[in-house]
């Protein structure tokens, strides 16, 4: 990793959070595929299967299983390798490459931006945007915070003693109010208070839900009527330890908004954080964010190489860093 | 693609398997591969997979299967039976203490797995059955969970029990439970912070509940979407805490909810209850041979005749068939089916219980068109003075303009309806006939093409 001096304290910070919160995840895949590569002396049918299995097992689901694996196969094939062991490198870049987070990801935080959070129930939406709200304040950020989740019990409060702890406004009505005007109201006071970033918090639902998904068009109507010069992001929060489903959720929230960008939440909870490889090579979605743990900066932003670096680590190599 | 559910996997491997007159071991292992990788995308997990797919195989190729005349349909049957198996055949529910002994419940589970929601809906569950539940806040860390739990407590109408946030849970349910014994209430309901399964800490705190205080049924939620860790969630709680069931949430979405497959396995301990939507009613009693033919694409039609049957009501059923018969059927009459429908939870609902109609199939069909139709049908009908309800051959034009101005249509959907009314009253007398000496159900879904 190359690391700048003057930030090396802070970068290695984050990389030990990372490596700390993917923890279980790296345990199952690593010592997985370090069982496999010192289990086979060749490398040959069984050994790719076994391979397999461990990738399927880690959540990172058929398609990108194979994908993974046929691109690995081709990698041994170019370079000649014969060892098994030689592989991990590879495998690495492999897994690396199915991943891919454009350069102007973030840019919405430079801009007069929109953020809209959506997904299903009870994967940490409100609590993705507290978490988001006190980064972005801290990097010295106009923030402000809508909270259109007006169907759940005490959401409103949740996210309320949130921005408290971040030190941001919130815009709110009452429970059972309609999402689409708390929305009109934020979008408005953002433009007059001249906020840098609106997060807009939305009740969590499934994606098979019809009317539900019409009430997300109509948030989304209502934001660009009102703001149409606003730079745009939606970012759909996932669970980490949701399976394949994840990609269902993915896919059906992208037919009715414009997906931006995925925050994947929980992925210190399990030991299957493969689903971050899985939705951006299936969907082609970039993930922004992981939830690697409970505090505030465990909310990071996502870097496909420290992601697999870490997934790789080995124990020791964690502990260093 | 990769969204198919299982059952229509499973479909599709079978309609292969038909189209064969009979099976080679290949066969069995091709087919086998695609069980493997739809269960697999179910999020079954993959050890479940392997055990299930070798006792599956082990069965399938032999003799008896190779040689009888139906090959696949032994194939269908070992591989339900198999599963069945997997799923347990017994239908658990949380047994509550009998008289005015309290019952004490404690929820647990991981973050937003629904355990305030599902804590709420089982405390108006009980009530219902006459039992005085409390509802007790022991999550002390997420923001606003008490008010979230006071709230829903409120909207079942049962007791709640909070002492904010400082107070270590095991203290907290103490006290709940002298608040139940001074109140008789029977049934304690311990809400707790979700928590990851690999936190010593926090797993600390609900052993230490466990041991100072008598728990009778320790309940793991999961979220039925939860992947391939499901197994290791139900494996570290219930060594833990010696869970005694599990509730599945969140079973409304479009998961096939393999989870269920795996947890059952790995903990021996039985599914009682699932969520099944978003109002404080939605919580269902578990049925594992009924979940293991949905999940084989044979749909969940036992569901459907409970329900059905709920509604059913004798005298009433001869009377329709009555008129029926007589080409009496009246407006009257098409209302209270349009009701009786909807208590059974709408098309979607029922549509989403019979066989070969799974989630994939049904994507690309709106389904709220039908429900608006119905509640178009609905308005009309309730424009129509008493009169015309029970006489539907009284409407005559200008009858139809004012029912079109009252109920706020134009007339060309009043004259529709009616149409459809008069197309459905005809085809229903014709089956009437042809169902004549057959086992009458008070199940009828008196509407044509909507």
């Amino acid at each position: 990793m190359v690391i700048l001096m003057g930030e090396e304290k802070e970068k290695k910070g984050f990389f030990r959070r990372l490596v700390e919160g993917l923890t279980k995840t790296r345990k199952s895949i690593a010592s997985g595929i370090s069982s496999i590569f010192s289990a086979f002396s060749k490398i040959d049918d069984e050994f790719y299967e076994e391979l397999e299995e461990t990738l399927i097992m880690a959540d990172l689901g058929v398609n990108a299983t194979m994908a993974i694996v046929e691109n690995l196969k081709e990698k041994v094939k170019e370079n000649k390798i014969k060892e098994p062991e030689q592989c991990r490198q590879l495998l690495m870049e492999s897994i690396e490459e199915q991943m891919n987070v454009p350069a102007d990801a973030y840019e919405f935080e430079n801009r007069k931006s929109v953020v809209m959070v959506i997904g299903v129930n009870g994967v940490g939406k409100t609590t993705s945007i507290g978490k988001l709200a006190g980064q972005y304040k801290n990097m010295g950020k106009r923030v402000l915070v809508a909270a259109a989740d007006t169907f759940r019990a005490a959401a409103i409060e949740q996210l309320t003693e949130w921005t408290n702890r971040a030190g941001v406004e919130i815009i709110a009505q009452s429970e059972g109010s309609d999402p689409a005007a708390v929305v009109y109201d934020a979008v408005n006071a953002a433009k007059s208070r001249k906020t840098d970033i609106l997060l807009c918090d939305t009740a969590g639902r499934l994606h098979n839900k019809k009317n539900l998904m019409d009430e997300l068009r109509k948030i989304n109507k209502v934001v660009d009527r009102e703001y149409p010069d606003c730079y745009r992001e939606t970012l759909v929060v996932l669970d980490g330890t949701t399976g394949q489903n994840a990609l269902a959720q993915a896919k059906q929230f992208g037919e009715v908004a414009d997906i931006t960008g995925i925050i994947i939440t929980k992925l210190d909870g399990t030991a299957k954080g493969g689903i971050a490889v899985a939705i951006q090579k299936e969907l082609g979605i970039p993930v922004k964010y992981i939830g690697v743990g409970e505090h505030i900066d465990d909310l990071q932003k996502f870097n496909p190489h420290e992601y697999v670096e870490a997934l790789f680590s080995t124990d020791a190599a964690a502990e260093e860093a | 693609m990769a969204f198919d559910s299982l059952s229509e996997k499973l479909q599709n491997v079978f309609r292969n398997l038909r189209n064969k007159g009979r099976l080679t071991e290949s066969d069995v292992k091709t087919a086998m591969r695609e069980v493997k990788m739809a269960l697999l995308e179910a999020d079954v997990s993959f050890k479940v997979v392997k055990t299930f797919i070798n006792s599956v195989t082990e069965r399938a190729v032999g003799q008896d299967v190779l040689n009888s005349l139906t090959p696949s349909q032994m194939v269908i049957k070992i591989v339900n039976e198999e599963l069945t198996k997997l799923m347990g055949d017994e239908t658990t529910e949380i047994v509550l203490k009998p008289g005015n002994e309290i019952t004490t419940i404690m929820m647990c589970g991981l973050q937003g797995a629904g355990k305030t929601t599902m804590a709420a809906k089982l405390a108006g569950k009980f009530k219902s059955k006459g039992r005085k539940p409390l509802l007790v806040a022991c999550d002390i860390y997420r923001p606003a969970a008490i008010d979230q739990l006071r709230i829903n407590a409120g909207k079942v109408g049962v007791d709640f029990f909070e002492m904010g946030t400082s107070h270590a849970p095991v203290n907290i349910v103490k006290a709940a439970l002298e608040h139940a014994k001074a109140n008789n209430e029977n049934v304690v309901i311990i809400d707790t912070a979700g928590r990851l399964h690999i936190d010593e800490q926090m797993m600390e705190e609900l052993i230490t509940v466990k041991e100072e205080i008598n728990i009778d049924h320790t309940v793991l939620t999961v979220d039925s979407m939860t992947g391939q860790d499901a197994v290791n969630v139900a494996e570290t709680f219930n060594s833990k805490l010696e869970i005694t069931g599990v509730i599945l949430t969140k079973l409304d979405g479009d998961t096939r909810g393999g989870a269920a497959l795996s947890i059952k396995q790995v903990t021996g301990k039985p599914i009682l209850y699932i969520g099944t939507g978003e109002k404080l009613t939605d919580v269902e009693q578990f049925y594992p041979d009924r979940m293991a033919s949905r999940i084989l694409g044979m749909g969940d039609i036992l569901s459907l005749i409970d329900k059905a049957e709920q509604e059913y009501d004798e005298q009433k059923a001869k009377e329709l068939e009555r008129k029926i018969k007589k080409s009496e059927f009246d407006f009257n009459d098409y209302l209270d089916q349009i009701n009786s429908m909807r208590n059974m939870g709408g098309i979607t609902k029922i549509l989403e219980m019979l066989p070969g109609m799974g989630m994939g199939n049904m994507k690309d069909v709106d389904m709220s068109s039908g429900e608006s139709a119905l509640k178009q049908a609905e308005t009309i009908i309730n424009s129509m003075t008493k009169k015309e309800r029970a006489n539907p051959d009284l409407l005559n034009p200008s009858r139809k303009n004012r029912i079109a101005r009252g109920s706020g249509v134009d007339i060309a959907d009043v004259n529709r309806f009616i149409k459809q009314f008069n197309e459905t009253k005809r085809v229903m007398k014709q089956m009437s006939g042809m169902m004549k000496g057959g086992k009458k159900r008070g199940f009828r879904l008196p509407f044509g093409k909507m």
